[in-house]
């Protein structure tokens, strides 16, 4: 866990130190290219792995409850701020 | 939504390679993954460093814009946390940890399944990451559709919510066009502060 967040801390700092070079504003590229390729290999222990496999319809359904827990609870605190602190200064 | 294509076509792509067991053993069992996590982090530090914007997006706060973000962090962690009542094979922090990824699939997939292999082992670990994947496009793909419904029964607030870590991107046009061209500025900085959000929260579930 340290790890992962010192190399991202180590990279804010770089990146803030080298922000006038123009390379740096268009990381956005790279970044997509090392999901991918992340992805990629994430794929290939997935689909490398017979359980996972046989299994894709059970997680697969754990990850729709979860993903719908998650947005059924976004959109209700969502409803609670909006209602309590935003709604009365519509026009603002 | 292009780019999520593309995305889930390389993840597919890698999972019929790998199931086709064409792949050497060198390929599979490598820890090449992790090289390239440490890769992809110190990316994204680099952009967040370098971000000309973010100076002027962290002096432009106003308290109650933050009250935005809280609630798509408090409402989904909740949620994650209720519902792993009825998951019964994961615990509770390890459907916090998939719900933190705030439909951020790629990150937070790739994170639970290098974070979790010390303590869930790599079968578990590689299950709880598909999982991560999935929930997370799954989420993404609800934030796009359900957009005009969250407008109409939650307020002009809730499709932001929704869409969690991608309301600056992805799901920023279908936001402007259902909830007003006034919120932009609001989802945006939603979109950027819940993305910062996703690294600290799924490493800090899989932690417990």
């Amino acid at each position: 866990m340290f790890t992962v967040i010192g190399i991202m801390f180590g990279g804010i700092a770089a990146g803030y130190l080298l922000r006038k070079m123009e390379l740096l504003q268009n990381i956005g590229k790279p970044i997509s290219y090392t999901i991918l390729l992340l992805l990629f290999l994430l794929g290939i222990s997935v689909g490398a792995n017979d359980a996972i496999v046989n299994n894709l319809t059970t997680l697969g359904g754990q990850a729709f409850l979860i993903a719908l827990a998650g947005t059924a609870g976004s959109v209700l605190a969502a409803w609670g701020v909006y209602h309590f602190f935003f709604k009365e200064r519509r026009g603002e | 939504m292009r780019g999520s294509l593309i995305v889930v076509a390389f993840f597919a792509l890698g999972c019929i390679l790998g199931w086709s067991g064409y792949l050497p053993d060198v390929v599979v069992e490598n820890n090449m993954t992790m090289y390239v996590l440490y890769l992809l982090m110190f990316q994204v530090g680099l952009s967040i460093g370098s971000d000309k914007k973010l100076k002027e997006i962290l002096c432009s706060i106003r308290p109650k814009l933050l009250l935005v973000p809280l609630a798509t962090i408090v409402g989904t962690l909740t949620a994650s946390a209720l519902i792993s009542l009825v998951i019964t094979k994961w615990s509770v922090f390890d459907c916090l940890a998939v719900g933190s990824g705030f439909a951020y699939y790629s990150l937070s997939s790739i994170l639970i399944t290098e974070l979790k292999e010390a303590s869930l082992g790599v079968q578990m670990a590689t299950e709880l990451g598909t999982i991560a994947l999935m929930a997370n496009i799954i989420r993404e793909i609800m934030a796009l559709l359900g957009a005009p419904l969250f407008v109409r029964y939650f307020g002009r607030l809730a499709p932001i919510c929704a869409g969690g870590a991608t309301t600056m991107d992805t799901t920023l046009p279908i936001i402007t066009r259902y909830s007003g061209k006034d919120l932009v500025f609001v989802s945006i900085f939603h979109g950027i502060l819940v993305d910062f959000t996703v690294p600290f929260f799924v490493s800090f579930f899989c932690s417990m």
